[in-house]
C-alpha cells in the first residue's frame, strides 16, 4: 500500500467514526463498560491477592532442636534452611529471647511471679528457627525436609492455616480467570454485534467500492482504522476513570477507616496500572481489530 | 472487446437466468441490451462485471477470459470497466468531488493526478460548479452525471450502464443519453441496458434484445440507416 493511500485510509477511518456517530458512540460505550469491569475486577483481585500474600507471609514454621545440640550445628542447619528456594526468611530465636518474650506476654504485671524462676530458664531448650515461606503451598514439602534433618526435635506448623490459604488462593485464581474470560467473551460478542450493525448500514458503500475496483485491503483499511481507534478510545476512557476512582478510593479508605489501613495495605495505583494499562490497551485495540476484520469478511464477497 | 460464447447462468434457486447466450461487441461500439423484466439483462451485466460466474460458457473481456480471473484479480479487472447504475450508487456522505476522486483513490492514483483529472471530468459532465454539493442536494440527472464522471475518470475502455435513465424524467434521460453518445464518440465502448424503447428507437444504435434468457434479436439500426 502506498504511503498516500495509507494516509487516505487513516483519514477515512477517522472520518467514518464521525460520520457514523451513533454507531461509534455505541461501540465506544460497550468497550468502555467491558474494559471498566475488567479493570475493576482486576484491581479488586490484585488487592485481594496482596492481602492473602501478606497473611501467607505471616505463617511461620518453627523448628526446635534436640537437647545438647551445639551452637555450630544449629548455625549449619540454619544456613541449609536459608538455601531452600521456597524460604523467604529464617529467623533464629535463642532460648533466652524465647523466655523474655514469654515473660513479657504471660507475666505482664506479675513480674514477682516470674522472678521466682531466678536465673533458671524454663525454656532452656527452646532455641528455634522461625521460617517464613515465599509461597505457603510449599509448606508440607518444607516440613518433611525439616523433619528429616539431624538434630531437629520438633517442627511446629499449622497444616490447616496453610491449606486454607492455598485453597483460598486457588479459588481466587479460578474466579478471576473465569470472570475475566466471561468479560472478554461478552466484549467480543457485543463489539462484533455493534460492528455488524455498523457494517450492514454501510453494505452499499462496500459494494460500491468493490464495483469500482477496490481491493479487499483498500475496503477493509478504513474499517480497521475505525475499529482500532474505537478500541483505543474505549480502553483509554475506562482507564482514566479507574485511575481516578482507584486512587481516590484508597485515599478515602486510608483516611476514614484507619483500622482497615492498619490491617492491610492497598496495592499502589501505579502497580495496578503497570499491568492493567498495557493489558487493557491491547485488549481494546485487539477486540476492535478482530471485531472489524472478521465481521467485514463476509461483506467483501461482492 | 466483449465476447460471450454459449453462456448460461442458472441460479442456485433453479432459475435459468441466461440460456446459451453468444454475442460479440467490438471496440468503440454503442450497444443497447433490452428486454422485459426477467429477460436476463441484469444477470448479463453482473456476469460482465464478474459479480457472478457463468454456469456454462466463456466470457472474454478486453482479451481476458473471465474464467482465469480469480477473486484477488477481480478488482484489477473491474478497473477497466466503468459502470453506471439506475440508482446512481454514489457515496451519500461524500461530495461530488470526493465521489469522483474516490474512484481514483481506489486505483491508488497520485494525488497530483487526481487534482488534475477530477475537475476535468466534472467539467465534461457540466458539474464543475457543484463540486462541493452532496448527492442528496443534486437532481437525479445531476447524480447520474456524477456517476458517469466517476465511471470514466480512470479512462476505462468499456462503459456499462445498467438502466441509467430508469430513475430520470424524460429531459434528464435524454441529457444522459446524449452524454453517453459523446463518450462513445471519444472511443469508449458503451453498453447500455435499458427497457426504455423510446430512447432505444430514437438513438439508432445496435440493439440486442433478450427474452427469457436468450437472444431474441440482434440488429444494428445504424447500419440500416446508412443502407
Amino acid at each position: 500500500m502506498k504511503f498516500s493511500t495509507f494516509i487516505y485510509n487513516l483519514k477515512q477511518g477517522l472520518k467514518n467514526i464521525w460520520r457514523n456517530k451513533m454507531f461509534s458512540l455505541a461501540s465506544i460505550a460497550t468497550m468502555t463498560a467491558c474494559i471498566f469491569l475488567f479493570g475493576l475486577f482486576y484491581s479488586i483481585g490484585s488487592n485481594f491477592q496482596k492481602m492473602l500474600h501478606e497473611i501467607e507471609e505471616g505463617v511461620a514454621v518453627t523448628v526446635f532442636f534436640n537437647e545438647g545440640i551445639s551452637e555450630e550445628e544449629i548455625q549449619n542447619i540454619g544456613s541449609e534452611i536459608s538455601k531452600r528456594p521456597e524460604v523467604k526468611e529464617c529467623k533464629y530465636k535463642s532460648s533466652d529471647e524465647a523466655w523474655e518474650e514469654f515473660k513479657a506476654e504471660y507475666f505482664a504485671g506479675y513480674e514477682e511471679a516470674a522472678a521466682t524462676f531466678g536465673d533458671d530458664n524454663p525454656l532452656a531448650s527452646a532455641n528455634s528457627y522461625e521460617i517464613y515461606l515465599k509461597d505457603v503451598s510449599a509448606q508440607s514439602e518444607l516440613v518433611s525436609y525439616l523433619e528429616s534433618l539431624n538434630g531437629v526435635r520438633e517442627v511446629r506448623h499449622s497444616e490447616v492455616a496453610a491449606k486454607t490459604l492455598t485453597d483460598f488462593n486457588r479459588l481466587i485464581t479460578y474466579i478471576s480467570v473465569s470472570v475475566i474470560a466471561i468479560l472478554i467473551a461478552v466484549a467480543v460478542f457485543l463489539i462484533s454485534n455493534t460492528v455488524t450493525v455498523g457494517i450492514s448500514v454501510r453494505r452499499e458503500e462496500i459494494a460500491i467500492m468493490k464495483l469500482i475496483g477496490a481491493k479487499d485491503s483498500f475496503v477493509r483499511a478504513p474499517f480497521i482504522v475505525e475499529g482500532i481507534t474505537i478500541g483505543l478510545i474505549g480502553s483509554i476512557i475506562p482507564l482514566i476513570i479507574l485511575w481516578l476512582l482507584y486512587s481516590r478510593i484508597i485515599q478515602y479508605v486510608a483516611d476514614r477507616f484507619l483500622f482497615l489501613s492498619r490491617m492491610m495495605s492497598f496495592v499502589p495505583v501505579e502497580d495496578v496500572f503497570h499491568v492493567l494499562l498495557p493489558v487493557s490497551l491491547i485488549l481494546g485495540v485487539g477486540i476492535g481489530y478482530v471485531g472489524s476484520r472478521f465481521t467485514l469478511k463476509k461483506h467483501l464477497k461482492v | 472487446m466483449i465476447r460471450m460464447e454459449n453462456v448460461s447462468k442458472k441460479y442456485e434457486t433453479g432459475v435459468d437466468a441466461l440460456n446459451d447466450v453468444s454475442l460479440h461487441i467490438n471496440p468503440g461500439e454503442f450497444v443497447f441490451i433490452t428486454g422485459d423484466s426477467g429477460s436476463g439483462k441484469s444477470t448479463l451485466i453482473k456476469l460482465l462485471l464478474a459479480e457472478l460466474r457463468p454456469t456454462q460458457g466463456k466470457i472474454v473481456i478486453n482479451g481476458r477470459d473471465l474464467r482465469s480471473v480469480n477473486h484477488r484479480l477481480i478488482p484489477k479487472f473491474r478497473r477497466n470497466i466503468g459502470c453506471v447504475f439506475q440508482d446512481f450508487r454514489l457515496l451519500p456522505d461524500r461530495n461530488v468531488y470526493e465521489n469522483v476522486a474516490f474512484a481514483m483513490k481506489v486505483v491508488e492514483a497520485p494525488t497530483k493526478e487526481i487534482k488534475r483529472k477530477v475537475p476535468m471530468m466534472l467539467s465534461m459532465v457540466n458539474l464543475a460548479g457543484k463540486y462541493k454539493s452532496l448527492p442528496k442536494n443534486l437532481s437525479g440527472g445531476e447524480q447520474q452525471r456524477v456517476a458517469i464522471a466517476r465511471a470514466l475518470v480512470n479512462e476505462p475502455k468499456i462503459l456499462l450502464a445498467d438502466e441509467p435513465t430508469g430513475n430520470l424524467d424524460n429531459r434528464n434521460a435524454w441529457e444522459i443519453m446524449k452524454l453517453l453518445d459523446e463518450i462513445n464518440e471519444r472511443g469508449t465502448t458503451v453498453v447500455v441496458v435499458t427497457h426504455n424503447l423510446e430512447i432505444v428507437k430514437a438513438m439508432n444504435k445496435r440493439v440486442i434484445t433478450l427474452k427469457k434468457g436468450s437472444v431474441l434479436s440482434d440488429e444494428d439500426r445504424r447500419e440500416d440507416d446508412e443502407i
